[in-house]
């Protein structure tokens, strides 16, 4: 029969290749005393030992201010003026907005809401350091990205309302922001699907010899699934030229570190995947912003990945739907207020008389101004029409989808009153 | 009908310089030669392998799509499609939907080997189609030869949305055919019909296409009835006009698959023919199907529905 004869040629082929193997190492093996074996570089050894976390020292944590905000780096490398600016006011707009949503879901004006509260440098440190050429691939924390790249406030209360000016014509959850002119790809829900896509992506990105990077963000948790595994093989085999960015925040909703993993953190999984690696303070936007830099410029240049673990904490809730108190303590999450990303730059900039309480005032009322103009704009705005639930399931609507929708439609004809139809 | 695959690659790789295959052991030709040659021609930037992690070739294949590049991607076998089942269900078909539009994978191939092969037993032999029929924003296919496997592949690949073909691995070797050399297409979601009869409609997809051709012969020469076949070729969207049409004319049908029969895809064939042809019905719709175990080693020969077992369900329905 045919497949036992492809069976057989299977073997035969298995057989062949085996034989070269040991025709290509066998003179060598006679004279050699090295290792031959085609899967490692390394000598032999007496000694017998097993290797574990002691062996090696953790990866350092690198930061450029402390946490009264003085500098320590060279005066020459400092941003200028006009971006130190840019990145505090980023920063600040996010955490405004979020006290503004998270309240407003409290009151059930929203369905759900993630703040970003003490990841806020992590965020625009990184995004900051990249051009709008930069694919984005992220999780579901990072709006600091897509405000630093000009995603206006009006978008984001739209996506999070649903409304008919919503770009993602309310077919998701809050917070799945996307962005095709920012370069944005869209939040979904799936922890670490996007990984193996941003390395697809950045494939993609070196055969049209682009000179821009792709850049992934993810949590401590989701670097426990299946799919980051793949993703830092497959980046490394394959010479992507992609940021791997770790939010390590010491919780994946009540899940501690301690709990998610008993290595080095995430950062010691790189070199293990033949990955260049960095571990940064996530909390100090100076540093995430060099270290992304250099990251972004080693991708580039040498069409390869890049690992950074940002370490950070998260002070908020997991969600809107969490009580982390009944986790963790108070004690532990005041801590990590008091030393926030935000303030800490915050005193760097007054130390070089560009910032002061004044100036703090007028952009605080003038954010909440716009943010809160913004909400209210959007909360008035209808709903798409309820026929976009059909549409864009496929490029083109198939016919058994179109008769769904006909009989949807004869069905509110009769129906309608059961329906929020005046909410379209 | 691995030529033919092959052909329909080599076409792709030729006018789309975006257009890359991928997967386990595809760059010396692949375990079942689909991709003879093809590195050697377009380069190892274009034809390469990965790691043996499927999620991670479902995923790779769903970024290089989701900016524009054409991503032809191989499963080794059907049966191993399951780790990437999170990466196609929740994402692939869902990426569009989900960006209102902004984004998409329309651009993604996902090919795989499916179906028995004499003694693949539980790991080579799986017919999973219905598992992703129920995944609106993927389209699915089975080739039944080598005409077929060219144009619904090149197909899959032009498609502007996520396209899964599945290739009957028994037909790699053993179905031959005059192939056009040149490009065509054929459509998706067509099925098509390979034999015109008029007693009793026999719908089926792949190798078991083939099964109900023999059925019907041998239907003739031991009932004297004549068998309208057809061949579904799409299973997701999948050609209800076509079959129904057949239905109202001959008033019965069986409905054949290899995998098992709960929720196997003849039971929304079925259940839709029920709806449509309700009053033109002279028996009960039948289903021929695998059974509902996992696919078995030895008794290969007893688990798959044979020609036997639909010759007998055409003896009932006939009877009814």
């Amino acid at each position: 029969m045919a497949t036992y004869s492809f069976i057989k040629r299977i073997s035969r082929l298995s057989f062949l290749r085996c034989q070269t193997s040991v025709k290509h190492y066998s003179n060598i093996a006679n004279v050699v005393t090295e290792p031959q074996y085609p899967g490692i570089k390394n000598n032999f050894t007496n000694h017998l030992k097993f290797i574990n976390i002691d062996n090696y020292e953790s990866i350092p944590i690198y930061r450029i201010l402390d946490t009264t905000g003085q500098s320590h780096f060279l005066e020459e490398n400092k941003l200028d003026d006009k971006t130190m600016i840019k990145i505090y006011r980023d920063m600040v707009t996010l955490t405004i907005m979020d006290k503004i949503m998270y309240e407003s879901q409290r009151q059930g004006r929203i369905s759900f809401y993630m703040t970003n509260t003490g990841e806020e440098a992590v965020q625009v440190g990184s995004a900051s350091a990249l051009t709008l050429q930069d694919l984005i691939y992220g999780q579901y924390r990072e709006a600091g990205v897509l405000l630093w790249r000009g995603f206006q406030i009006p978008k984001f209360m739209n996506q999070c309302y649903g409304n008919v000016e919503d770009e993602g014509k309310g077919k998701q959850m809050p917070v799945h922001y996307g962005s095709k002119d920012l370069n944005f790809v869209t939040i979904s829900s799936p922890l670490t699907t996007q990984l193996p896509q941003a390395v697809g992506a950045a494939y993609a990105y070196k055969r049209e010899k682009k000179k821009s990077c792709v850049i992934c963000y993810f949590g401590d948790g989701a670097a426990s699934e299946g799919d980051a595994h793949a993703a830092f093989n497959f980046a490394a085999t394959l010479a992507c030229p992609v940021i791997f960015f770790c939010r390590n925040n010491g919780y994946a909703i009540s899940t501690s570190t301690n709990e998610q993993y008993k290595g080095d953190g995430i950062a010691a999984k790189g070199p293990s995947y033949g990955i260049d690696t960095i571990r940064v303070d996530g909390n100090d936007v100076l540093a995430v912003h060099y270290v992304t830099k250099a990251a972004r410029d080693l991708c580039i240049s040498e069409g390869k990945p890049v690992l950074i673990e940002a370490m950070t904490y998260r002070v908020g809730h997991h969600s809107t739907s969490d009580d982390s108190t009944a986790y963790r303590t108070n004690e532990e999450i005041s801590l990590w207020n008091n030393t926030s990303p935000i303030q800490r730059f915050k005193q760097y900039i007054q130390s070089l008389g560009l910032w002061n309480q004044e100036k703090e005032d007028d952009m605080q009322k003038m954010i909440k101004k716009e943010i809160l103009d913004a909400f209210s704009k959007a909360e008035k705005k209808p709903k798409p029409h309820w026929k976009e639930m059909f549409a864009d399931t496929y490029c083109n609507m198939p016919e058994h989808i179109r008769d769904q929708m006909n009989s949807m439609e004869e069905h509110l004809a009769t129906y309608q009153e059961h329906y929020p139809l005046e909410k379209i | 009908m691995f030529q033919a695959i092959n052909q329909a690659l080599d076409i792709t790789l030729k006018k789309d310089p975006s257009a890359v295959i991928f997967g386990e052991d595809v760059a010396f030709g692949g375990v079942f030669r689909c991709t003879v040659g093809l590195q050697k021609r377009y380069g190892s930037d274009r034809v390469f392998n990965t790691p043996l992690s499927e999620q991670g070739i479902a995923g790779f294949g769903i970024g290089l799509a989701n900016v524009g590049a054409t991503a032809i991607a191989e499963i080794q076998f059907a049966d191993y499609i399951f780790p990437a089942f999170d990466q196609i269900v929740n994402e692939a078909a869902k990426c569009r939907y989900r960006s209102g539009g902004m984004f998409d994978c329309g651009k993604l191939t996902i090919r795989s080997p499916c179906g028995a092969v004499g003694h693949g037993a539980l790991y080579h032999s799986q017919s999973p189609e219905a598992y992703f029929a129920h995944t609106p924003g993927l389209k699915i296919v089975v080739p039944r030869g080598p005409v077929q496997a060219k144009g619904l592949l090149l197909s899959c690949i032009e498609e502007p949305d996520p396209c899964i073909i599945l290739e009957p691995k028994v037909l790699y070797r053993t179905a031959v055919d005059i192939v056009p050399v040149g490009h065509y297409k054929i459509d998706i979601g067509k099925g098509e019909i390979v034999k015109e009869g008029k007693d009793v409609t026999l719908v089926g997809w792949g190798t078991q296409v083939h099964v109900l051709l023999e059925t019907a012969d041998l239907v003739e020469e031991k009932l004297g009835a004549s068998c309208e076949v057809i061949d579904l070729l799409s299973i997701l969207p999948w050609d209800v006009q076509l079959v129904c049409k057949s239905v109202k004319k001959t008033g019965r049908v069986i409905v054949a698959h290899e995998a098992p029969r709960t929720n196997g895809f003849g039971a929304e064939i079925a259940a839709r023919i029920q709806e449509e042809c309700f009053l033109n019905l002279e028996s009960p719709i039948m289903r021929v199907t695998g059974w509902d175990t996992p696919f078995p080693h030895v008794f290969e020969e007893f688990y798959l529905p044979d020609k036997w077992r639909c010759l007998d369900a055409v003896k009932k329905s006939l009877d009814y």
